[in-house]
């Protein structure tokens, strides 16, 4: 692959560009850095607080935090957000991969329409469905249930997702699937034997993708869910903005930062698949 | 699109079966799901859109009715506004942004997977509900920056809670999420053939030529996918305007995004017929803008290897 400069140029040059991008990083990452330190903080001590590093740290904001909110704890949100995004994840992995199958390795009338129809959902802002699918979802009187926020995922709406395998399925040499039907393997047998075992690295992409995005996803689970003890962490956090008189800001800022911490893990344990995954499909996070 | 012109290539087979049956079956999923959760909806939001639908009585047919009172409507005008002003400022600066960072980055230098990885991390959360309450903490009255300020001697309050800049630091969440098309630039950077930066600089082509010469023709595939994509997604925006706002685009409706002015009408006033109209015309608009930056690009992107076929 080619770079841009001629050659590691030494000296000078590297250091000044290592300082203008470490000060590009620091101004980048000060606000995550901010929300960290603050939860370390006194609560009555945080806000207008500059430091990044606390005086006296303590834990308290993690223990009220801990303690929840509108009489449910704190481990409820975080057990709704994991079965909303584990579910997600099985719902994506499960119907974006037989369609992408078919779409990328299957003969039949209509492909191409199929595949231009999902490329064009792509960029269809999702307000046009919104309304009529809040609806039908109230009329089944399947509102305040994760069936609203999950459904699409078994059923391939994530165009990104079924796009995002079509490409892998691409660069996967068709030699192999026409072997596996040689040996008399049926499209079953071959997309789930030898294909699907092939595109581990697009299904890793993917489900972190999905993963993340329901874990912060907050349209579906305000519009959808009422009951507290249904709350993603989200939601939670919406509580403590529109409880602040009354609620601890302390507790606020620790439930941001727990709210982050599946996602920041993610992303330090996956970062490769996460960033070369949006390289080749240009998924953006 | 290159992957339209080969989804055409069964040609090939007529004659020969098909995977017909087994197909569909493999496409059932993604078949009800088009049509119970996207066609249909679709169709129904504009039938909707031409009547009273209040949830609990039924729909009465009202004509160009609610398309006529989001004219007068002064909220929805200010959505509209604060929804352009938004997109223009927060699409070309993002981008902007984006491709700057990709150019030091494609450099080779010691520990660029760290930068690279470091700088994409805020595209991950930066739609969250945890980030909009650090912007609001660091942007609010009292807060980081109004202290930081403060004790210099300028005393301009809170940008969140100024009606002229809270609008701004919506823009600035956005461009701080740079990271995502950032990636995409460095992939099509990596692509740019050495030889033509060094023949340019042969014939005495300053940084500048080569840029507008050399990156921007051969990036342009990247570019105007970036834009289109980035545009769409700045229509959309809702969490972070919902959470700074505190669900009504205070101050001043300078904060009130034409997704939470949708959301509002839709589910605190029930006014679901309202609501689809302004969803179809977001939809009309968005469908606009798309067909017309494709046009664009088929004069503007260049495609490498096209010109040899």
């Amino acid at each position: 692959m080619a770079t841009r400069s001629s050659g590691p140029r030494r000296g000078l040059g590297a250091v000044a560009w290592h300082l203008s991008m470490l000060a590009g990083l620091a101004l980048v990452l000060y606000p995550l850095l901010w929300l960290v330190a603050s939860s370390l903080k006194p609560s009555g001590e945080i806000v207008g607080d500059l430091e990044l590093i606390p005086e006296s740290p303590t834990a308290a904001n993690y223990g009220s935090a801990m303690e929840g909110i509108g009489r449910v704890p704190a481990w409820t949100f975080f057990l709704n957000s994991l079965v909303l995004s584990s579910g997600a994840v099985v719902g994506m992995l499960l119907s974006c991969t037989i369609t992408a199958y078919a779409l990328g390795r299957m003969r039949f009338r209509g492909r191409g329409v199929m595949f231009a129809a999902m490329i064009a959902t792509l960029l269809l802002p999702f307000h046009v469905m919104l309304i009529p699918q809040y609806i039908v979802f109230q009329r089944l009187d399947l509102v305040d249930t994760y069936i609203p926020l999950l459904i699409g995922k078994f059923l391939a709406a994530d165009a990104f997702f079924v796009f995002l395998f079509v490409q892998f399925l691409r660069g996967i040499p068709r030699e192999l699937d026409q072997a596996a039907r040689i040996d008399g393997a049926g499209h079953w047998r071959t997309f789930w034997n030898v294909l699907l075992p092939l595109m581990r690295p697009a299904l890793i992409t993917g489900s972190i993708f999905t993963f993340i995005w329901t874990w912060n996803d907050f349209l579906g689970p305000l519009i959808y869910l009422n009951s507290p003890d249904q709350y993603p962490l989200p939601l939670a956090l919406k509580l403590y903005i529109d409880q602040q008189e009354f609620s601890d800001y302390g507790a606020m800022i620790a439930m941001s930062v727990l709210s982050l911490v599946p996602v920041g893990l993610f992303f330090l344990a996956f970062q490769r698949f996460l960033v070369g995954g949006i390289a080749t499909s240009g998924i953006k996070g | 699109m290159a992957a339209a012109r080969t989804a055409g290539r069964p040609r090939r087979t007529r004659g020969s079966k098909g995977d017909g049956p087994v197909a569909y079956l493999f496409m059932t999923p993604w078949l009800i799901g088009m049509a119970g959760l996207t066609l249909g909806p679709m169709l129904a939001s504009l039938y909707l859109s031409f009547t009273d639908y209040n949830l609990f009585t039924a729909p009465e047919w009202v004509g160009l009715d609610n398309y006529r009172q989001m004219l007068a409507d002064d909220q929805f005008r200010q959505a509209s506004k604060v929804t352009g002003v938004y997109v223009l400022l927060a699409t070309p600066l993002k981008l902007g942004a984006a491709l700057a960072v990709a150019m030091m980055l494609v450099q080779r230098r010691r520990g660029i997977g760290l930068y690279r990885s470091a700088f994409y991390a805020p595209s991950l959360i930066g739609a969250s509900v945890g980030v909009a309450i650090v912007w609001r903490a660091l942007f609010s009255d009292g807060g980081v920056q109004d202290s930081a300020l403060g004790a210099v001697g300028l005393d301009t309050g809170g940008w969140i809670g100024n009606p002229d800049y809270s609008l701004l630091m919506l823009v600035l969440l956005a461009i701080w999420q740079f990271g995502a098309p950032m990636v995409i630039f460095m992939a099509g950077l990596m692509q740019v053939p050495t030889e033509l930066y060094e023949a340019a600089e042969v014939d005495g082509a300053g940084p500048w030529r080569r840029f507008r010469r050399i990156t921007v023709p051969m990036i342009s595939p990247v570019i105007f996918f970036n834009l289109l994509l980035e545009t769409i997604h700045a229509f959309q925006v809702f969490a972070s305007a919902y959470v700074i706002s505190t669900g009504d685009g205070r101050p001043a409706g300078s904060t009130l995004l034409y997704t939470l002015h949708l959301y509002r009408r839709a589910f605190t006033d029930f006014r679901m017929g309202y609501a689809s109209a302004m969803a179809w015309t977001l939809l009309v608009v968005v469908g606009l803008i798309t067909v017309l930056m494709f046009r664009v690009s088929r004069t503007r992107v260049h495609y490498a290897g096209e010109d040899d076929r």
